[in-house]
C-alpha cells in the first residue's frame, strides 16, 4: 500500500469519525429545538444535554483533524480548496463559531434561552449543508482555473441537481444517525417516555435517508460519470450499507436491541463512506488533484502517518475514557450524577 | 473595494481573526495553570478556598475556551481560505507541527471535558487535580506547536528551493528552526503571565469594588506572586529574543529599535518620533543599551536597518508597539514586586487602593502587550509571509469576495464579544464567593467571616 493510499486512508477515518460524533450532536440540537417548539421539551430535553454536555469541544476537533491533515497531506489541495471555498468555507466557520460558542453560552449562561436554542437547532442542519459544498465541488465541473488563479462558479454550484441532493443527504442522514444514537442512548437511561418519542424520530427519518442516497447516485451519473461508472464497479459495497440498513431500521421497529441497531448504523455509513471514497479514487479533487499528484514530499508524508498513527494511539484511550465516565457510566446516563 | 487590493484586505482579514483570537488562546494557554496550582494548594493546605478558587476560574475559563475553540478552528481554515499559495507551499514543509498542534489541542478538550464534570465524582481529591495536568500539557504544547509554525515564517529552514518548488524537506528541521526556541518560550511565559495579571486584576477589582473577603485576597496574593514569577521569565524569555533577532532577522530588530546605521556601542531609542528624513526626535537614548539587548555587550556591532534592501524592510511604525510592549512588561513586573514587598512588610498595607488599582490595570496591560507583541512580530516579517522565499502578495488568494467576508467576520466576532462578556456576567453575577462558600463549604465560611472581623 503506498503512503498517500495509507494518508487518505486514515484521514477519511477521520471524516467518518466526524461524520458520526457531529450527526449525533448537529441532531441532537434540531431535535432538542423541535421538541421545544412542540411542547415535548420536558420529556427529552434532559437527555439530550446530558449526552452533549462532555463531548461538544470534542466534535469540533474531529473536522479540524481532517482538515489540516488533508491539507498537510495534499498541499495542492489547500490551493484549489482554498482559492475556491472563500466563500462557503467562510459561512461553514461562521455556522461552527456561533454552534460552539452559543452551546457554551447557553449551557454554561443562560438555561433555555430560546434564541441560543435556535441558533444550536438551525445551524445543526446549516453545518452539514454548507461543509458538504466541498464534497460537492470535488467531483469536478463546478471550478474553473484563470488566469488570475482558481474561482468558483457559483452559479453552477447554486442550480446543479447534484449539489442540492448532496445537501438534501447531508441533512437527513444527520437527522437520521442523530435519532438511531439517542433511541439507543435513551433506552440506556431506561428513559421509556424519551425513547418512544426518539424512537419515532428515527423511523421517521430512515426511508428520506435510503431515498437521498438514491437521488445523490442519479445526479452524480449525471455529474461525473467516470466516477459513477467506478461506484457502480463497487455495487457490492452499497449493497452491504443497504443491508446494515435494513437490519438497524428493523431492529429499532421491532424494538428491541437499540445498541446493534445503533452498530449497524455505524457500520452502514462506514461502509457507504469508504465505498464513496473508494470510487473518488485517484481524484481528489476532478479533474486538478489526484492522490498522487498532490501528495506531499515522502518524508513529511511518513511523518504525518507516524503523528496520524500516534493520534489514535492518544485519542481512542481519551475517548473511551471519556465515554466510560459520562456516555455508558448506568448513573451518569439514568441522571443520578 | 475602497481602494484596497486583495492583499491588503486579506492581511486585514487575517489580523482581526489572530487579534480577537490571541485574547482567548492567551487565556487558554495560561489559565489551566493557574486552575491547577491553586487546586493543588487547596488540596495540600486542605484550605476550600483555594479549592473553590480553582472551580471559579474553570467556570469563567469555560467561555473564553468555547471562543478560543471557534477562532481557533477559523484561523486554522483561514490559513487555506485566504493564502492558499502559502498553504500549497509551505505546507510541504510545516504541515507536521500545524497538525500536531490540532492534536495537542483535542487532548486538551477531552480532558477539560471530563475535569469540568468530575469535581465531586473521586473520593481521593488527588484524582481530580491528576486530571488538570493533561489539560495544562495540552494548553501549552498547543501553543508550543503553533509557535513552531510561526517561527518557520521568519526563519525558514527544512528543504531545498527548486523551481518553486521544495525538495529534500526535512519536517523536524523545519520546526527546530532558529527561530522556535526562543519564540516558544516568550509566548508560553507570556501567556502565563497574562493570565496570572487578568485574575490578579479581577481580584484586585473585587477586593476595591465590594471590599472582599479571606477568598478574594488569598487569591490577589497567589495571582500577584505568579504574576511576578512569570514576569522574570516573560524579561528573561524576551531578552534572548532580541538576541536571536540580532542573529537571525537583523531587519526587524532594526526596524522595531529605529536602528538606521551599523554602528557598535548602539543606542536604544525609547519612543520618539522620526521626522521627513527619519531622523529620530523627541526619544529618550539609552547610550550602548540596544548592543547589549542584541549582543549582552555594551560595545557589540547591531546592524542597521540600511543594510536590508529598501523593499524587503518593515514599516517602521512597529518600533511603537515594540516599546509599548516592553514597558508594559516592566510595569508588571515592577508593580507585582511592590505588592510582594508591601506584603512581606508587615507594617505596610499591601491593600492600599493605590496599588490595588496599579494591579487592576495590569490585567488589561498585560492582554494588550500580548497584542502589541503579536503585531510587532507580524508586521515585522513584512514584506514576507515566509522570510527570503514567499512574500504575503504572493501567497494571497486572488478572489473577490474577501472584503465581504471581512464584514462578516467582523459581524461574527462582535457577537461572540458582546455574548461571552454577558454569559461571564450571568455567571458571576449575583453569585459571590462567599454565598458559595457557604453553600460548599459552610465551616470555612464561618472560620473566615472570624478572621475578616
Amino acid at each position: 500500500m503506498s503512503y498517500e493510499l495509507i494518508g487518505i486512508s486514515v484521514l477519511w477515518l477521520f471524516l467518518y469519525g466526524y461524520l458520526i460524533i457531529a450527526s449525533v450532536d448537529f441532531g441532537a440540537g434540531f431535535f432538542a429545538y423541535y421538541a421545544k417548539v412542540t411542547k415535548k421539551d420536558h420529556l427529552i430535553n434532559q437527555l439530550i444535554s446530558r449526552y452533549l454536555s462532555p463531548v461538544w469541544e470534542v466534535t469540533n476537533v474531529f473536522f479540524v483533524f481532517f482538515f489540516v491533515g488533508l491539507v498537510g497531506f495534499f498541499p495542492d489541495m489547500a490551493y484549489y480548496f482554498g482559492q475556491s471555498l472563500l466563500i462557503p468555507g467562510s459561512i461553514a466557520i461562521v455556522l461552527l463559531a456561533i454552534r460552539g460558542s452559543f452551546y457554551a453560552f447557553e449551557n454554561y449562561g443562560s438555561k433555555d434561552n430560546h434564541l441560543y436554542m435556535f441558533l444550536y437547532g438551525a445551524t445543526g442542519l446549516l453545518i452539514p449543508a454548507s461543509l458538504s459544498t466541498a464534497l460537492t465541488i470535488s467531483e469536478g465541473g463546478y471550478i474553473e482555473e484563470t488566469a488570475n488563479g482558481v474561482q468558483l462558479l457559483y452559479g453552477e454550484l447554486l442550480t446543479s441537481p447534484y449539489s442540492w441532493s448532496v445537501i438534501f443527504l447531508a441533512i437527513v442522514s444527520v437527522l437520521y444517525i442523530s435519532a438511531m444514537f439517542l433511541t439507543y442512548y435513551a433506552n440506556r437511561a431506561g428513559d421509556e417516555p424519551a425513547l418512544q418519542i426518539v424512537r419515532k424520530y428515527a423511523l421517521f427519518w430512515s426511508s428520506p435517508t435510503i431515498i437521498a442516497s438514491l437521488t445523490t447516485f442519479i445526479a452524480l451519473s449525471q455529474q461525473n460519470t467516470d466516477h459513477f461508472q467506478r461506484a457502480i464497479d463497487l455495487w457490492w459495497v452499497f449493497g452491504i450499507s443497504v443491508g446494515f440498513f435494513m437490519i438497524a431500521v428493523f431492529l429499532v421497529y421491532q424494538g428491541k436491541y437499540y445498541g446493534w441497531a445503533f452498530l449497524a448504523v455505524m457500520f452502514q455509513f462506514f461502509v457507504a463512506f469508504f465505498g464513496y471514497g473508494a470510487s473518488h479514487l485517484p481524484y481528489l479533487l476532478h479533474p486538478f488533484v489526484t492522490i498522487t499528484s498532490g501528495v506531499t514530499h515522502e518524508t513529511m508524508a511518513i511523518a504525518l502517518i507516524i503523528v496520524f498513527i500516534a493520534g489514535f494511539l492518544l485519542l481512542v484511550p481519551s475517548l473511551i475514557l471519556l465515554m466510560r465516565l459520562f456516555l455508558f457510566d448506568a448513573d451518569y446516563v439514568k441522571g443520578k450524577k | 473595494m475602497f481602494g484596497f487590493e486583495t492583499v491588503e484586505l486579506s492581511r486585514a482579514l487575517t489580523a482581526m481573526t489572530l487579534i480577537f483570537h490571541a485574547i482567548f488562546a492567551t487565556l487558554g494557554v495560561g489559565v489551566p495553570v493557574l486552575v491547577s496550582t491553586a487546586e493543588f494548594i487547596g488540596i495540600k493546605k486542605k484550605d476550600p478556598h483555594y479549592t473553590l478558587l480553582a472551580r471559579r476560574w474553570t467556570r469563567g475559563y469555560t467561555i473564553t475556551v468555547a471562543i478560543g475553540v471557534v477562532t481557533g478552528t477559523a484561523i486554522g481554515l483561514q490559513l487555506s481560505l485566504i493564502w492558499p499559495s502559502f498553504m500549497q507551499l509551505a505546507g510541504n514543509v510545516i504541515a507536521l507541527p500545524l497538525f500536531m498542534e490540532t492534536f495537542a489541542f483535542f487532548f486538551e478538550a477531552i480532558f477539560l471535558g471530563i475535569y469540568l464534570y468530575t469535581w465531586d465524582r473521586f473520593k481521593n481529591p488527588m484524582y481530580h487535580w491528576l486530571l488538570s495536568i493533561p489539560v495544562v500539557i495540552g494548553g501549552t504544547l498547543s501553543a508550543f506547536f503553533i509557535t513552531t509554525v510561526n517561527s518557520f515564517m521568519n526563519t525558514p529552514q527544512g528543504f531545498e528551493m527548486e523551481e518553486g518548488r521544495f525538495t529534500a524537506v526535512d519536517p523536524l528541521a523545519a520546526m527546530f528552526n532558529p527561530a522556535t526556541p526562543t519564540k516558544v518560550f516568550h509566548v508560553i511565559s507570556s501567556s502565563y503571565l497574562t493570565a496570572a495579571a487578568v485574575l490578579a486584576g479581577i481580584a484586585a477589582f473585587i477586593i476595591l469594588m465590594k471590599k472582599g473577603s479571606l477568598y478574594h485576597k488569598k487569591a490577589l496574593k497567589l495571582t500577584v506572586m505568579m504574576t511576578f514569577l512569570f514576569a522574570i521569565l516573560t524579561a528573561v524569555a524576551g531578552d534572548l529574543s532580541a538576541k536571536f533577532l540580532a542573529e537571525h532577522q537583523p531587519e526587524k530588530l532594526a526596524a522595531g529599535e529605529w536602528h538606521f546605521e551599523t554602528e557598535e556601542g548602539a543606542d536604544l531609542v525609547v519612543f520618539g518620533s522620526l521626522n521627513e528624513n527619519n531622523v529620530v526626535e523627541n526619544a529618550i537614548r539609552i547610550p550602548n543599551a540596544l548592543s547589549f539587548l542584541a549582543h549582552g555587550d555594551f560595545q557589540a556591532e547591531v546592524e542597521g536597518l540600511n543594510e536590508t534592501p529598501e523593499d524587503e524592510r518593515p514599516p517602521l511604525w512597529i518600533h511603537y508597539m515594540f516599546d509599548l510592549m516592553v514597558s508594559i512588561g516592566f510595569y508588571t513586573l515592577g508593580i507585582s514586586l511592590l505588592f510582594l514587598l508591601f506584603w512581606k512588610m508587615k507594617k505596610w498595607n499591601e491593600f492600599h487602593p493605590l496599588l490595588l488599582w496599579g494591579i487592576v490595570a495590569t490585567g488589561p496591560l498585560s492582554m494588550l502587550a500580548i497584542e502589541f507583541g503579536w503585531i510587532f512580530a507580524e508586521v515585522g516579517r513584512q514584506p514576507w509571509i515566509l522570510r527570503g522565499f514567499m512574500t504575503v502578495a504572493e501567497g494571497a488568494t486572488t478572489s473577490p469576495y474577501v472584503f465581504s467576508m471581512f464584514v462578516l467576520f467582523a459581524l461574527v466576532y462582535l457577537v461572540l464579544a458582546i455574548g461571552c462578556l454577558a454569559t461571564l456576567r450571568k455567571i458571576f453575577k449575583g453569585k459571590p464567593a462567599e454565598l458559595e462558600l457557604e453553600h460548599r463549604y459552610p465551616q470555612t465560611a464561618a472560620a473566615s467571616k472570624e478572621g475578616d472581623e
